[in-house]
């Protein structure tokens, strides 16, 4: 079985600050991370490694840096590890990042051919969860988003079947080899790198390639060319022109402060009389 | 000056002038998810924000309505009029009994390509978020995925779709320029509930899907329905009473769950607390959490960042409890106290009971 897993190096987005005053990003030193998203589908691929028997192969598309990224991955156990990186994908919404991480997919099935790609449920920089169903739609993969368990996989009958979160409840889905998976969190619990995998992970080539390794031929697919969406502007939510009533009394001891916030806050807001204590338990 | 040599209007760098063939795309669309019999409430939030940008834009609204044949399906087309659609495009076929991916790509693919709308809103669910994805893919559109606000660009007559962005610091606004449909997804409590107008009615467009059972490659095997009792229902709350850092210790985060018993109020909690562990991911209320409009936030040792502001900012009444003046929540609260939330917590635990006691004596 070969597996391809779909990961991303991004921002620590808990560590980014913005500039009180400029309302600009301040980048300085926040460290990069393989999306924490992105882990909980290598752990599942890896599980169905040591099931099943896989060759699972990791691919980043990023600047070159992300190359730390997937030595994280073969740390884990990865068997082998694809960057694919160019200044052309400069600019890419999802819809160009999906060009471009697909036809990637596509040359790595070349070589050996692929039986489930899976992702993340989305990164935690861009949010969007849009990546995953687009490389399954270039790809004309089954699509399997949301996915909380695999149950099984038989490449005997070419099979699969996983339970996915559905509105109010959880679907038991049944679909072709080969498909693509996109990882619920919190369904797994990422392993400890092996001393012996943090050797290899030193050691081992990571295959970079660029667009045309990746066997993109129209530059228009890629990039801010490929991309529909643009970013018209960045700004910080402006502030209410009332600003939060400040509660204060004489004493300003926490028990006088609750008192008066109660009394205002009751004499102002009548409705929520009935609202406070109704479910009280 | 005719509109055929005006000055290209440029955004981002580049050309916004609408190609001529995409001015046949016309209306706002909005996809009316349902599950198990029971409209996703998302879609008819999604309703009352497509009706405001079909009236800025002067055109009509549509309910998009697909499912298994039956009057129940078609019963959902009623409520989208009641809502405010204009008129309701109805797919109904036995594949769509249950949301299976290929199906539902390719159907509302056909009915993108044969009525042509500008804009197609979904709400970001689980099933919304899944199609929405497929849909522009095949299609070769852009899509904003949950947006906090829509609205039209008066220049360009576009679609502004507005998002948090960079881990929730900022917001941005997203333009799709020469492509159509413009489709974008709003979570769930984002936008309030559209008024409900029983009087309304409107036609009722229908299409055929095209599809049979083994056209299909995926099969659902089973579908187990979560108990409901066992999970937090923070979208729907009354109250709400939010824990953050400024507790310091797990075992502080008591104080909020001590409060939220006398309130009867649901427990939220700040991203880095679930983070941390503190509490189960599903009471992290925020954008990469549950969005929710109570009638009362109380927001105690949370800052206010817009990660967390785009997820209450809906609610009526916000009490913050912060004891740096200059937080961010205080911009946008309701009522402030300045002080430390372990002591205030406690407080108004006790003064809360005390209230209800006395209210209780006299009611």
């Amino acid at each position: 079985m070969h597996i391809v897993v779909c990961i991303k190096q991004v921002p620590d987005s808990s560590q980014i600050r913005v500039h009180p005053v400029t309302n600009t990003i301040m980048r300085q030193g926040v460290p990069a991370i393989v999306n924490p998203y992105d882990l909980f589908a290598l752990e599942e691929a890896l599980r169905l490694k040591d099931v099943y028997g896989a060759h699972v192969t990791v691919l980043c598309m990023g600047p070159p840096q992300a190359e730390a990224a997937l030595r994280k991955a073969i740390s884990f156990g990865a068997d082998d590890a694809v960057l694919v990186t160019d200044r052309a994908f400069a600019g890419s919404d999802t819809l160009a990042t999906s060009f471009a991480l697909a036809s990637t997919i596509a040359q790595i099935n070349k070589n050996m051919a692929i039986d489930l790609v899976f992702c993340g449920k989305q990164t935690i920089d861009g949010d969007t969860a849009q990546v995953g169903p687009g490389i399954a739609k270039r790809l004309d993969l089954q699509l399997l988003t949301y996915v909380s368990q695999v149950e099984t996989v038989d490449t005997e009958r070419r099979d699969i079947i996983v339970q996915r979160r559905a509105e109010g409840g959880v679907q038991v889905l049944k679909t072709r080899l080969p498909c693509l998976i996109t990882m619920l969190e919190g369904t797994n619990e990422m392993r400890f790198a092996t001393q012996a995998g943090i050797f290899r992970a030193a050691r081992h080539p990571v295959k970079i390639w660029d667009k045309t390794a990746a066997g993109i031929e129209d530059p228009a697919k890629i990039g801010l060319k490929g991309s529909p969406t643009v970013v018209s502007k960045v700004f910080a939510p402006k502030p209410k022109t009332i600003k939060a009533e400040l509660i204060t009394c004489e004493s300003d001891t926490p028990k006088d402060l609750a008192v008066t916030l109660i009394a205002k806050l009751l004499t102002q807001n009548p409705n929520l009389e009935t609202a406070i204590g109704k479910g009280a338990r | 000056m005719s509109e055929d040599n005006a000055p290209a209007k440029r955004a981002g760098g580049r050309k916004i002038e609408l190609d001529p063939r995409l001015a046949a795309y016309q209306g706002v669309w909005v996809f009316v998810e349902h599950e198990r019999g029971e409209a996703h409430t998302v879609s008819w939030e999604l309703m009352g924000e497509g009706r405001k940008l079909a009236d800025k834009l002067g055109v009509s609204l549509s309910g998009v309505v697909m499912g298994a044949p039956g009057p129940e399906t078609r019963q959902f087309c009623q409520e989208a009029f009641r809502y405010g659609a204009d008129r309701c495009y109805l797919m109904e076929d036995p594949v769509l009994a249950d949301y299976r991916n290929q199906p539902f790509t390719k159907g509302l693919t056909d009915l993108v390509n044969a009525y042509q709308p500008e804009i197609l809103l979904l709400g970001a669910s689980t099933l919304g978020r899944d199609l929405a994805g497929s849909v522009a893919t095949t299609l070769q559109t852009g899509l904003t995925a949950d947006c906090t606000e829509l609205n039209i660009d008066p220049e360009n007559r576009s679609l502004a779709a507005s998002r948090p962005t960079f881990g929730g610091s900022l917001l941005c606004t997203i333009l799709t320029l020469n492509y159509r449909p413009q489709m974008a997804t709003v979570r769930p409590r984002v936008m309030p509930m559209a008024g409900y107008d029983a009087s309304r009615s409107g036609p009722i467009i229908e299409h055929p899907l095209n599809l049979v059972e083994t056209d299909i490659v995926t099969k659902v095997l089973n579908y187990i329905p979560d108990s409901r009792q066992d999970k937090p229902q923070l979208p729907f709350a009354d109250i709400i009473v939010s824990g953050g850092r400024g507790l310091k210790t797990p075992e502080n985060f008591q104080l909020v769950w001590d409060l939220a018993k006398v309130l009867g109020a649901e427990v939220g909690a700040s991203r880095p607390v679930v983070q941390a562990g503190w509490v189960e991911l599903e009471r992290q209320v925020g954008q990469s959490g549950k969005t929710v409009r109570p009638k009362l936030y109380i927001a105690a040792g949370i800052s206010g960042a817009v990660q967390h502001r785009v997820g209450m900012e809906g609610s009526d009444v916000i009490i913050a409890i912060n004891n740096d003046p200059n937080a961010p929540i205080f911009d946008f609260a309701t009522y402030g106290i300045v002080g430390n939330a372990l002591q205030v917590l406690p407080a108004l635990t006790e003064a809360f009971r005390q209230h209800l006691a006395v209210a209780q004596k006299a009611g």
